[in-house]
């Protein structure tokens, strides 16, 4: 009962301090940037008595950006939280897994096909990006899950048809890509390797339902995640019905992604590495799984974000190179350990 | 690695020589066939009775000839070539891992030479041609090197899923730093047009580099073709046969390395060559890899001038990626492969 209670307040301790960390990295993330704003004045302005530079710089590009940022990185971690349980497979990742790709491909088709540039994206269209991205991500989900599906999916199916899809997708936006003028290809390859550059409070609308519905859905599916990380066999036998379960799960998991390609571009790794540590911290519980998962991924997408922006300034790193370039590593370690 | 034992050493251990002279002679044949057609075809249509005189009787008085001794043979000559290096690498790979997944382009060779490329561009941006192959030589053995490592470090060895799974993380690592650099240097498109471009726009330059590594690179190929034979039995099995499996595996990465380097530094990454080519070859050859690499290679050759020629006949004038047309044919024989788990036929 004392081990419970203290595996119970350790939770919450890890909880607080991630908490903590958000705030601590939100706060010095308002203060960073091309435009250096000292604290003092970043409070000043919160508080509606800053100069109108600072108002400007703030309120319309450095705090939509983040909260987009808060809002994905979590969206990202739970997506892959989901993925890994019901794959029963550490190393799943909508990345990895080739949904990014298809969201990616549809929204470029997209843009290419019914905006014929890049930069000039009206409110109805920023609305309509989730949207495709969304069947994009569905189709290649669904691709992915019918192609290893052989009286049942394994794991290792799922990941190696998972990588046979990202390169099929990975060669239509290649096609795709080729096709446009220099700058559309950059603003292509920008959005693809994932960016929140030019993130506005419209595209907080766009990504915020998306995560308010799923990702408390998501939370009460929890227990069903906890029996179905045990196997299928077992599962089967506390009476789950395995396939419905995952199929729906995968379905949120495949949602949240969209929504969060669709604002953020291809960030890869993030899905992998957050429920990762955040099992280390505190244990695969997914009642607690999840919402530690959560926060350690908006935790991870701001710094990372933080970085992209001031590590080769003026010009901006896209926040999903800075997640790949730390998150690999991460992934090659866990490859090599795992056995 | 977990091949069905009782399956390999039923079905698997046969040799069908005879099988494999037909295919050499005549895959060349139809190579050559397919060659003149991919020569005779283009913006400015050329009969082929012209593309016989244009490369046997050449005359520099005539356009038509000028067009097939300047543009069109070089790049059917690349092409064969790139298409005999990916699938002859992917064999020697295959082979050597026992692993059906192995192929340069599930393990990393495109991110790697992406990476130089984009090191080259941004950096030393008057890097001559010459100059951008050698790095992109360097990348893709990188990229392999790496892959490899990786894979053979990992606790339960090189399975098929820890490689592919391996390609994927450094392909990623790799691209995010070349990426990086392509957005801040502003070079992004010229790095892909670069390895997405095929062997359009191919000198004999080129041709002149990619000749004498195909000979050294197929000699050493067909040279240790017997002991990969052993290797591909098992490790155990070829020591127990008395085979320093170590000496095998450094030629025959060497090897890889040689080819994969040369043919995307000349053709970009053109993907699933090396895995769909070896896997037919060892079905319709048999086991023994003294004729799995030559047939390998004239196949190959074959499948890349075809991809090429049809490269240019979906979307005339322009050109489809030839990497999106061998991924178009590899991806469904990948996904073939990922359904049986990597266990290969």
């Amino acid at each position: 009962m004392e081990m419970i209670k203290n595996t119970y307040r350790n939770q919450f301790i890890v909880m607080a301090i991630l908490f903590i960390f958000i705030l601590i990295t939100f706060f010095l993330s308002l203060n960073l940037g091309h435009i250096k704003i000292a604290p003092l004045e970043v409070i000043q302005t919160l508080f509606g008595s800053g100069t109108s530079e600072n108002k400007l710089v703030l309120f319309d590009f450095r705090l939509p950006r983040m909260v987009i940022a808060l809002l994905i990185g979590a969206g990202l971690g739970i997506s892959g939280a989901i993925l890994q349980g019901v794959s029963q497979n550490g190393l799943a990742d909508p990345g990895i897994l080739g949904i990014n790709a298809g969201a990616g491909l549809a929204v470029v088709i997209f843009i290419f096909f019914f905006q014929g540039s890049m930069t000039s994206l009206g409110t109805l269209s920023i609305f309509m990006m989730p949207i495709f991205a969304l069947i994009g991500g569905v189709f290649a989900a669904f691709l992915i899950y019918t192609l290893a599906w052989k009286g049942g999916v394994t794991p290792t199916r799922l990941i190696l048809v998972g990588i046979g899809i990202n390169a099929a997708f990975g060669a239509g936006l290649i096609i795709f890509q080729l096709k446009m003028n220099p700058n559309d290809f950059m603003q292509a390859t920008v959005w693809l390797s994932g960016s929140i550059w030019g993130a506005n409070w419209k595209f907080v609308l766009t990504v915020l339902p998306w995560i308010l519905i799923l990702i408390p859905f998501t939370m009460y599916k929890a227990s069903s995640l906890n029996v179905l990380n045990l196997g299928d066999e077992m599962a089967t036998g506390l009476g789950v019905a395995v396939e419905k379960e995952r199929r729906i799960l995968l379905l949120t998991s495949v949602g949240l992604a969209g929504a969060c390609v669709a604002v953020g571009g291809g960030i890869s790794f993030l899905g992998l590495v957050a429920p990762h540590l955040a099992r280390r911290l505190v244990g695969s519980k997914h009642q607690v799984l999840l919402p530690a998962t959560a926060l350690i991924g908006a935790l991870l997408l701001l710094v990372a974000d933080m970085i992209g922006r001031n590590l080769l300034a003026p010009s901006e790193i896209p926040v999903g190179l800075v997640v790949s370039a730390l998150g690999a590593p991460y992934f090659i370690y866990l490859l090599i350990k795992v056995n | 690695m977990v091949w069905n034992e009782q399956e390999s050493t039923s079905e698997k251990l046969t040799s069908r020589p005879v099988m494999a002279t037909i295919i050499l002679f005549v895959g060349l044949i139809v190579l050559l066939l397919t060659g003149a057609l991919s020569i005779s075809f283009g913006a400015a249509d050329i009969n082929l009775k012209t593309v016989w005189t244009g490369v046997f009787e050449f005359d520099p008085n005539l356009t038509s000839h000028q067009i097939i001794q300047e543009l069109r043979m070089p790049r059917v000559i690349a092409a064969a070539l790139v298409g005999a290096f990916l699938a002859v690498s992917g064999a020697i790979m295959q082979g050597m891992t026992r692993n059906p997944l192995a192929s340069p382009s599930i393990m990393g060779v495109t991110a790697g030479s992406a990476f130089m490329i984009a090191i080259a561009f941004a950096f030393f941006p008057g890097t001559s041609y010459i100059g951008l192959m050698i790095w992109s030589f360097v990348g893709a053995g990188l990229g392999v090197g790496l892959v490899f490592t990786i894979g053979s470090f990992s606790k339960g060895g090189l399975t098929p899923v820890k490689l592919a799974l391996a390609g994927v993380a450094v392909t990623a690592l790799l691209q995010s730093v070349s990426t990086a650099i392509a957005i801040h240097f502003n070079v992004a498109q010229d790095i892909t047009f670069w390895y997405a471009g095929g062997v359009a726009g191919t000198r004999w330059v080129m041709i002149q580099i990619l000749i004498p590594v195909a000979i050294i690179g197929l000699i050493l190929a067909l040279l240790v073709a017997p002991s990969i034979t052993v290797l591909s039995l098992g490790d155990d099995m070829a020591k127990g046969l008395g085979q320093r499996t170590a000496h095998v595996k450094i030629v025959g990465t060497i090897v890889v390395l040689l080819l994969t380097g040369a043919a995307v530094a000349v053709a970009g990454t053109i993907g699933f060559i090396g895995l769909v080519i070896p896997h037919i070859t060892r079905f319709l050859v048999g086991v023994d890899y003294r004729w799995i690499i030559p047939c390998a290679a004239v196949l190959g050759a074959l499948l890349l001038v075809l991809a090429d020629l049809g490269a240019r006949m979906i979307n005339p004038p322009f050109e489809t990626p030839v990497g999106a047309i061998t991924a178009m044919i590899g991806v469904p024989f990948f996904l073939y492969l990922a359904r049986r788990e990597g266990k290969g036929f």
